[in-house]
C-alpha cells in the first residue's frame, strides 16, 4: 500500500487522500463491504470499532461502536447516499447517541469513496471528505486519532481551541 | 486555492513553538488581541528581553506577528482560520493514512476476511 497523494482544501475544509494497493477492485471493495473486515481497519487498535448494523445500499445504515483503551463506548453512524458497486460509496459520517440514534448538533463528515482499476493492476483507492467548519474537524480528530497523534494534536489545540 | 503543505522543519519549528507554556498563553493572549511586548513582560513578570525571546521563536513558527506603532512593538496572532483548518486536516490525513496501513495488511492476508 502507498499513500500516492495528499489534497488539502483548507478554505473549503476538505481534503482528498488516494493510496494504491495491489489487490483488485472486487476485493478492495470488500474492506467497505463486509462488516467484519471493515471493523478491523476504521478504528485504531487502540480504539477498535465494531459494526452493530450494515446495510450498504442507498438510504441504509452502518452503525458501528468504539471502546477506547479506557472502555469508554461511543456510537456512530454512517447514512449512505450512494452506492455503485464496486466503485463508488458516498456516506455521511455522524455521532449517535447509545441507542444509536443520530446525534443532532453533532459535525457531520461527508465521505466520498472511490475506487478504480489501475491500467498495471491493483487499485486506486480515494477518499474525499468534506468537514462543516473548522470547529467541527477540531471535535471530530478527538475521536478518531490514536495516542501519540492526540497528545502532538492536542498541545496545539491547547492553544488553538482557546 | 494553494495547497501549502509543511515541510518536516517547519513541524519542528511549530510544536518547539508550542512546547513550552509561557509561550502557548501568549499565542492564545494575542489570538484575541495585540498586545506589546511589555505588557506581555508585565503580565508573566519577566524581563522584556525574555519576552521577546519567547515572540521570536513564535514569529519563527508562523504563530504570531510583531508590528511597530509608534515606539512601541506589538504582537499579533498569525494563525487564521486556513491556517487552523490546515493543521486539522493533517490530522485528519495521519487518520487515514493509518487505515490505509490496516487496510493493506488486511488485504495480505491470504483468506479474505481471515
Amino acid at each position: 500500500m502507498t499513500v500516492t497523494n495528499v489534497l488539502r482544501d483548507p478554505s473549503n475544509c476538505s481534503m482528498t487522500v488516494t493510496a494504491e494497493f495491489d489487490a483488485p477492485v472486487d476485493r478492495v471493495w470488500q474492506l467497505w463491504a463486509d462488516p467484519r473486515q471493515l471493523e478491523r481497519w476504521w478504528g485504531p487498535p487502540t480504539y477498535p470499532a465494531t459494526c452493530l448494523e450494515h446495510n450498504l445500499t442507498p438510504g441504509g445504515m452502518v452503525k458501528y461502536l468504539m471502546t477506547s483503551p479506557e472502555g469508554e463506548k461511543s456510537h456512530g453512524l454512517w447514512r449512505v447516499l450512494e452506492v455503485e458497486a464496486p466503485r463508488l460509496l458516498v456516506v455521511e459520517d455522524a455521532f449517535a447517541d447509545d441507542t444509536t440514534e443520530i446525534m443532532e448538533g453533532m459535525p457531520l463528515t461527508m465521505m466520498r469513496v472511490e475506487l478504480a482499476a489501475r491500467p498495471e493492476g491493483g487499485t486506486r483507492v480515494s477518499i474525499h471528505s468534506t468537514f462543516p467548519s473548522v470547529e467541527a474537524m477540531e471535535q471530530l480528530l478527538e475521536m478518531g486519532m490514536d495516542d501519540g497523534m492526540r497528545a502532538a494534536m492536542g498541545q496545539m489545540d491547547a492553544v488553538l481551541l482557546d | 486555492m494553494v495547497v501549502d503543505q509543511m515541510s518536516d522543519h517547519e513541524v519542528d519549528r511549530l510544536f518547539h513553538a508550542l512546547a513550552d507554556a509561557t509561550r502557548r498563553d501568549i499565542v492564545r493572549r494575542v489570538m484575541h488581541g495585540d498586545c506589546s511586548i511589555s505588557e506581555l513582560a508585565r503580565s508573566y513578570a519577566m524581563s522584556m528581553t525574555a519576552v521577546q525571546k519567547h515572540v521570536i521563536v513564535l514569529e519563527g513558527a508562523g504563530l504570531v506577528a510583531k508590528y511597530k506603532q509608534g515606539r512601541e512593538q506589538r504582537v499579533v496572532g498569525s494563525l487564521d482560520a486556513v491556517h487552523r483548518a490546515q493543521h486539522l486536516l493533517e490530522g485528519f490525513e495521519q487518520v487515514w493514512r493509518e487505515r490505509f496501513d490496516r487496510m493493506g495488511e488486511l488485504l495480505s492476508e491470504p483468506t479474505p476476511g481471515g
